[in-house]
């Protein structure tokens, strides 16, 4: 080895080694923020925030299983039991009644401080006389039935008032006490977990909390007959990233042992074979350095697309190795480098178009995938031939090469073919243009239909809180978002009277604002003043004051409190209720009001238009009015909309690049019309196989471009100079056949980003190789095949 | 509870008699036969709290085998809905709707309504003891809670009625206050 040699080899060392050290202390997460977007608008930042740490995201549905009614109620009251010890769990709810007692006693406790109505209006003589007269009104109903014992505390009716508002919304079906599925046969618990739905570490501890200790109470009871299932959000997260952590693994294995035998028969030399995987190595480990540097976070998927660009980073030193050895790597630099380099450049366009995507995701497949490229590709070029011995030991590969080009040459006259076989799958494009798309995110998710199907189906049993409406004021502290919560409230409300939504929630309901609480207080009358005023209240109506000593007391212990705070809440139910909707952020507080569709249970939906109208013309913009479901269809439409355009920027930038360097019209069609074909004809026959076709298909596209013109050009570079000898035309064979194993492993995978990218590119880059043969000039036999 | 074991007792005493001429039975099939319609009602509610009954009044209409509103016009419009296993509340612009099959309490309390509303005497038993007295033109059939949750909300309800008429329904709460119900048809034509 020469000092240069030896120098250069260290140099790689230490690169590789400080790579090592970055990738090693790089955080890898699976988690959905893959397909977050990376600048939201305020509408899609509360959707981000909902979906990360959202009450929504907390929640896990849980089902028991077999045995009997007796059993299952058993079961659920155990685990319910067992859970609320946990520090995991906020929440465990399974119609078990405990809990809300405490809960009521402090709504009775506080009804001065938290009702509504409470105004000074409300104490003197005409307010006293008409809210008395009201809940005496009410005993004549079955609705006030129930209060008829507190009212000689509560005259006025407050805890009617606060109690008015709460609509309990839809509960499921009972079983001997606890939650039951309508047929009855499952017994059901809605959870809210500690960890936010962004955390899937401890989404995966609480879930296996669950289990073990349903386990537990299935043995101690010596019940074995029953199953548990669960669902929700945490589930997804959990299950999402075991899929990817084990697609990753398994993927690059598969790919990795394809590739060194492919290049094992090629070379026939471990040396030859070890020094080929030098460029590759580095790519994929500079990918990954790149990505954590610049992102902070490597995604589980971006570590999985590493799968295919070994594939294609590995065809450089394929080039080096088969191109050289006849002519000495001085000779390659000169004849090829400036082809590869082309190729090189090409492909940093096509992959380069993702960095400016808005979907994290993309722009981190772009990033490594052109760092991965750019390094390999260098380490080839200048690295390589300092490492390599003078003479490798290599066989010789042209008669292969002479094969392929007798091949070629007799298959140039079925260019006809392949050329019809394009036009007919533009035509079938374009008629069916209008259902090749899938316009919806899911798509992209990991969520197997069989999951899908228990989730719809415990959903339709809990009906658990979905928000799908929400109205969000901010505030810069907590005070001034409970202000404006008030405010907002007074838009509501008559959205309520007009049947727009059949109510609201908000935390001003168990926690007002200071200053409201300060107001009420101060409405309050002394026990005096009452004591006389009641007396003049009462003339008329057939209760008589001295029945209500206990409210005159009430009211003057109510004086003397003071307002409510946060801390007040805890230990209480109504605490989770006030965190869930107000939210402290790094700018300030926002407080979400999710809106109830006016039907109820029944189904019927909100309008949002008819909302959005009423607020925008009474709520002086500073209600964000968002529905949930649309943002996440907008998501993924803005998502789609910018990948059409960043590929056609893609695109253009290749067209653009080719055509500066090949400076002519004829040889840009000449190395481009082969790309195309491969494109049209790969979507159609996924089309065709019933493929669903989305996104990352669409990058597929792209990427078949870029990574197909290295071929094209090749021929293009061959139809200049007359020839393309057959140690070239072998290597090509050898490069796609790896570049097609990379990206065709990714086909097996059921993660649908890779999948797509795998399923399109995969046989794109074969296609691509084979078409550029067909319509090459035909001279390609300067090996005597003409 | 000793107290109302007597009461039982004396109370199918008095039934006894009755028994031989005019049973549960016939007066079952005699209520079953009903074709539902519209009825004006009176109640008071006698509540140990206030010096005077808290009177409302309204229309009810029942469409056998269970559909029954209770439109209560004063002294606050109020709708009460009962189809099937579904009661509404309708109430100064909020409405409350409870499944009955969650509720037992409140399904009780329905069927105690219903049930003899369409003579339907399996309903009736399933929560309460029958006894009966009086005769075919003047009978009263009074319901005796035999489930202790419900017993501890209610100590007996009490229907009178001529024929397969019902002229008036009595709760008696379990803390001694006391709704009386009378009814008045409307002739439908």
């Amino acid at each position: 080895m020469t000092r240069s040699a030896v120098r250069t080899l260290l140099l790689w060392l230490l690169a590789m080694l400080a790579g090592t050290a970055v990738v090693w202390n790089s955080r890898f997460s699976a988690d959905m923020s893959f397909f977050l977007p990376a600048k939201p608008s305020a509408e899609q930042q509360v959707l981000v925030d909902q979906l990360k740490e959202g009450v929504v995201s907390r929640l896990l549905m849980v089902a028991i299983e077999g045995g009997d009614h007796g059993q299952r109620a058993a079961l659920s009251r155990d685990l319910r039991a067992a859970l609320m010890q946990r520090t995991e769990f906020v929440s465990v709810q399974n119609g078990e009644a405990a809990g809300q007692g405490h809960d009521r006693e402090f709504l009775v406790d506080h009804r001065y401080l938290l009702s509504p109505s409470v105004t000074p209006s409300r104490f003197t003589v005409d307010g006293l006389r008409l809210a008395i007269s009201d809940s005496i009104d009410r005993l004549a109903s079955p609705a006030g039935m129930a209060l008829k014992p507190l009212l000689p505390r509560d005259p006025t009716g407050e805890l009617f008032a606060l109690l008015g508002n709460l609509d309990a919304g839809t509960q499921p079906n009972r079983h001997d006490g606890t939650w039951a599925s309508r047929d009855g046969e499952r017994a059901l618990l809605l959870l809210l977990t500690r960890a936010h739905g962004s955390d899937t570490d401890g989404q995966e501890k609480a879930i296996a909390l669950v289990r073990n200790e349903f386990a537990a109470g299935a043995h101690s009871a010596g019940i074995n007959s029953v199953r548990l299932q669960v669902s929700g959000p945490g589930l997804f997260a959990t299950k999402a990233r075991a899929t990817i952590k084990e697609e990753v693994t398994r993927l690059s294995l598969i790919s990795s042992a394809g590739i060194v035998i492919l290049l094992f028969i090629a070379y026939r030399s471990l040396t030859v074979l070890a020094l080929g995987l030098i460029p590759v190595t580095s790519g994929a480990l500079a990918g990954i350095v790149a990505v954590s540097l610049a992102h902070g976070t490597v995604f589980g998927i971006t570590v999985g697309f590493g799968t295919a660009l070994i594939g294609e980073a590995v065809d450089y030193s394929i080039y080096y190795f088969l191109q050289s050895g006849q002519r000495g790597p001085a000779a390659w630099r000169e004849r090829f480098w400036p082809t590869i380099r082309l190729g090189v450049m090409t492909s940093v366009c096509g992959f380069g178009a993702l960095l400016f995507s808005g979907f994290p995701g993309l722009a981190q497949l772009g990033l490594y995938s052109i760092t991965g490229l750019v390094t390999a590709a260098l380490v080839t070029r200048y690295a390589l031939p300092q490492l390599a011995p003078a003479t490798l030991p290599l066989r010789d590969i042209a008669p292969v090469g002479r094969l392929l080009a007798g091949a070629v040459d007799r298959l140039q006259a079925w260019r006809w073919l392949a050329l019809a076989a394009a036009l007919a799958a533009t035509a079938l494009l374009f008629v069916r243009h209008g259902d090749l798309w899938t316009a919806n995110l899911s798509v992209l998710s990991t969520v197997t239909k069989a999951d899908a199907e228990i989730d719809m189906a415990l959903r339709a049993d809990i009906a658990p809180p979905d928000s799908r409406y929400l109205v969000v004021v901010n505030g810069a502290d907590r005070e001034s978002a409970l202000q404006a919560a008030e405010r907002a409230g007074q838009f509501l409300d008559p959205l309520v009277t007009a049947g727009l939504i059949g109510g609201y929630d908000s935390p001003v309901r168990f926690l007002p604002s200071q200053q409201t609480q300060a107001a009420r207080i101060a409405s309050l009358p002394s026990g005096e003043e009452l004591r006389a005023r009641l007396g003049e209240a009462l003339a008329e109506l057939p209760l008589r004051p001295e029945k209500l000593e206990g409210f005159i007391r009430d009211i003057e212990v109510s004086r003397r409190r003071v307002p409510l705070t946060r801390a007040s809440l805890d230990g209480t139910g109504l605490a989770l209720a006030v965190d869930s909707l107000l939210i402290e952020r790094p700018l300030g507080w926002s407080v979400l009001l999710p809106l109830r569709p006016p039907g109820g249970d029944r189904g019927i939906t909100i309008d949002p238009a008819a909302v959005r109208n009423v607020l925008a013309e009474r709520g002086e913009g500073q209600l964000l009015f968002i529905d949930m479901k649309a943002e996440v269809d907008r998501l993924y439409g803005d998502y789609l909309g910018e990948a059409i355009r960043l590929s056609l920027a893609g695109l253009a930038a290749i067209v653009l690049l080719l055509a500066a360097t090949l400076r002519s019209p004829q040889r840009l069609a000449g190395v481009l019309l082969p790309l195309l074909c491969a494109v049209v004809i790969v979507i159609a026959g996924l089309h065709i196989a019933g493929e669903k076709l989305h996104l990352l298909h669409l990058v597929g596209m792209l990427l078949i471009v870029a990574v197909g013109s290295n071929y094209a050009l090749f021929f293009d570079r061959a139809g200049r100079h007359g020839q393309l000898d057959p140690q070239t035309l072998a290597s090509m064979l050898v490069a796609n056949l790896t570049t097609a194993v990379g990206f065709g492993t990714l086909a097996l995978s059921t993660v649908p980003v890779l999948h797509a990218v795998g399923v399109t590119v995969g046989p794109g880059a074969i296609l691509a190789m084979v078409l550029s043969a067909l319509f090459a000039p035909r001279q390609t036999g300067s090996c005597g095949a003409r | 509870m000793s107290l109302r074991l007597t009461a039982t007792f004396l109370l199918a005493l008095l039934a006894f008699p009755a028994a031989a001429g005019f049973d549960i039975g016939q007066l079952m099939s005699e209520l079953a036969g009903n074709k539902g319609g519209r009825a004006s009602f009176v109640e008071k509610r006698y509540i140990a709290l206030l010096d005077k009954p808290v009177v409302a009044t309204g229309e009810m209409s029942f469409t056998p085998p269970d559909r029954l509103e209770k439109r209560t016009l004063t002294p606050k419009p109020e709708i009460l809905r009962l189809e099937r296993d579904t009661l509404t509340i309708e109430r100064e612009k909020q409405k409350l709707t409870i499944r009955l099959s969650n509720q037992p309490e409140a399904l009780a309390f329905v069927d105690s309504i219903r049930g003899t509303l369409a003579g339907d005497r399996t309903a009736l038993e399933r929560n309460y003891a029958l006894y009966l007295a009086g005769s075919h033109e003047k009978w009263t059939l009074t319901l005796l809670p035999s489930e202790p949750k419900i017993a501890a909300l209610l100590q007996r309800i009490t229907v009178s009625g001529n024929r397969s008429r019902i002229l008036s329904i009595e709760y008696l709460q379990a803390d001694g206050d006391r709704s009386v119900m009378t009814i008045e048809p409307i002739d439908a034509r």
